[in-house]
């Protein structure tokens, strides 16, 4: 059984279908690029599986997480599933970082609450937790609220709270578009050495096929809410069959051509 | 030999109590050679173009348009250095007004700098939207019709309707699709090609830099790091930052 099966999945809005027809499933330690540009759905589609759609949305179709039925599910079904199934790294880290918390009491919590840990143990696992994302000084950044660090701090807080819980599913979406290029490439290589360590799945969203390529080989391109295609990275890279995929890997081919220096 | 468009000698600059955002800054845009500012956030890239643009008065230090130092006081100096030099934004979506339609918000310019009004200022509005490949109806339409990247062509027609010499040009295309992204940069060269056009990028993408400037400029916290042709910039970085900014860029795979 796969740990995350979507069939069929599709997201309106206003009656109009954000995302159409979505098909993709996951295995417990696979990964999967979902490559789309703005308007693509791609985003839609991660809120969907973790069942976190606004109000005013209308999904229909499934989506089966760790055998759980999430489309039509009550909250109260949901929350069990949310950082021990899956959890989401988003964009940016200040929509999942309390601005008046401290950073260690907010990572605090899901700790104490799914691991029931107290007193000593929690304060330790909470410096644990600030270690394993790499972060310099766990004691000050434990005590800092986060407007007092950088924004590669703040997304590996972030990264370290949905990784609290020890979920089977991490999705990341585009959780590096908004850090300047070095600390984008720290940030890609923590992900792709906890989700291996770990030996977590992965649904990595981007429209950026290069830092796709960093974290996944096998990838889907959805372009105004439909999977155009999808298959192995190298595949789509060397003979894309669709035509907007041809124009996605020419875009970028022409921005890496432009960085080769003869 | 004439003078560089645009040209900074040995610029400081220090927010009002603050440690200087940018220090001992030189370097020069010569017609025709395009320039990349390369650097990361808090490398002094928007305290530069503010600079540049004459919005803030160096603390030492001077900023030289056609050889002169730029004065902001001298009020006909300033008029033909805004006649020059015109600016393009991030983001396409603030940078314009949605009340205005698109004609109104081209011609602004025109209008503000005095070089034309009614009929004569519309053909010219008309010309400056066929050179950014946006149809003739769009000057009736408004801003919200008009999708990111075609936005961020009619901010770039707003700024050559005045037939300026030089654009500052901010993430002139970080906010838009890959395929969008490309379309606009070859947009950019070929009013390089066409009009003579030089521009004066900053940008934290080396790849965009890499595409369309001849000389780079790599800044780290306000200072420059290395500058030179970007094509031996690339080739042979002197710096260790310059050599990281290059290794961190990430690409497809072979």
């Amino acid at each position: 059984m796969s740990l995350l099966d979507v069939t069929d999945l599709s997201v309106a809005a206003g009656g109009v279908d954000r995302v159409r027809g979505l098909s993709f499933s996951l295995s417990a330690d696979e990964r999967l690029g979902l490559i789309g540009e703005s308007g693509s759905g791609k985003s839609l589609t991660a809120l969907a599986i973790t069942g976190l759609l606004p109000e005013g949305l209308t999904v229909r179709g499934s989506v089966r997480l760790d055998g759980t039925e999430v489309v039509g599910a009550p909250e109260r079904a949901l929350v069990p599933l949310r950082g021990h199934v899956a959890s989401v790294v988003f964009q940016e880290p200040l929509t999942s970082l309390d601005p008046l918390m401290r950073l260690g009491s907010q990572l605090a919590e899901p700790l104490r609450r799914h691991q029931g840990l107290r007193g000593a143990p929690l304060r330790a696992a909470v410096l644990d937790a600030l270690r394993e994302v790499s972060l310099p000084e766990p004691e000050r950044i434990a005590k800092a609220y986060p407007h007092e660090i950088s924004g590669g701090q703040r997304q590996r807080v972030a990264i370290a709270m949905a990784l609290a819980c020890r979920p089977k599913l991490l999705i990341a979406d585009e959780p590096t578009t908004a850090l300047d290029v070095t600390v984008q490439a720290e940030i890609l290589d923590l992900l792709d050495r906890l989700v291996a360590g770990r030996g977590m799945a992965l649904l990595f969203i981007s429209h950026d096929l290069a830092v796709v390529a960093r974290e996944t080989s096998r990838v889907l391109v959805l372009r105004n809410g439909e999977a155009v295609e999808a298959g192995p990275l190298a595949d789509l890279l060397a003979a894309p069959r669709h035509l907007y995929t041809a124009e996605l890997v020419a875009s970028a081919a022409a921005l890496d051509a432009a960085l080769e220096v003869s | 030999m004439t003078a560089p468009i645009l040209e900074l000698d040995q610029v400081s600059f220090a927010y009002r109590g603050g440690v200087p955002a940018v220090s001992g800054i030189s370097f020069a845009v010569e017609g025709g050679r395009n320039v990349g500012l390369v650097g990361e956030s808090g490398a002094g890239k928007t305290t530069l173009l503010r600079l540049l643009l004459g919005l803030a008065t160096p603390s030492s230090g001077r900023v030289l348009f056609d050889g002169a130092p730029l004065d902001v006081r001298d009020r006909a100096r300033m008029r033909q250095f805004r006649r020059s030099v015109q600016t393009v934004f991030q983001d396409p979506y603030s940078s314009l007004d949605p009340r205005q339609n698109v004609g109104r918000i081209v011609a602004e310019p025109l209008r503000s700098l005095g070089i034309a009004r009614g009929a004569d200022a519309a053909a010219q509005v008309a010309e400056a939207l066929a050179s950014v490949g946006l149809p003739a109806d769009a000057a009736s339409r408004y801003p919200h019709e008009f999708s990111g990247g075609q936005r961020q062509r009619i901010a770039i027609a707003r700024a050559i309707v005045p037939g300026p010499r030089l654009l500052l040009a901010d993430e002139p295309v970080s906010a838009l699709d890959v395929t969008t992204r490309i379309q606009v940069m070859d947009l950019l060269a070929e009013l390089g090609r066409s009009r003579g056009l030089t521009v004066l990028m900053v940008s934290h993408d080396l790849s965009v830099v890499a595409a369309l400037c001849q000389r780079m400029v790599v800044l780290q916290g306000g200072r420059v790091v290395e500058q030179g042709e970007t094509t031996a910039v690339l080739g042979a970085p002197r710096e260790d930052y310059t050599r990281r900014l290059i290794d961190a860029v990430p690409r497809l795979p072979a």
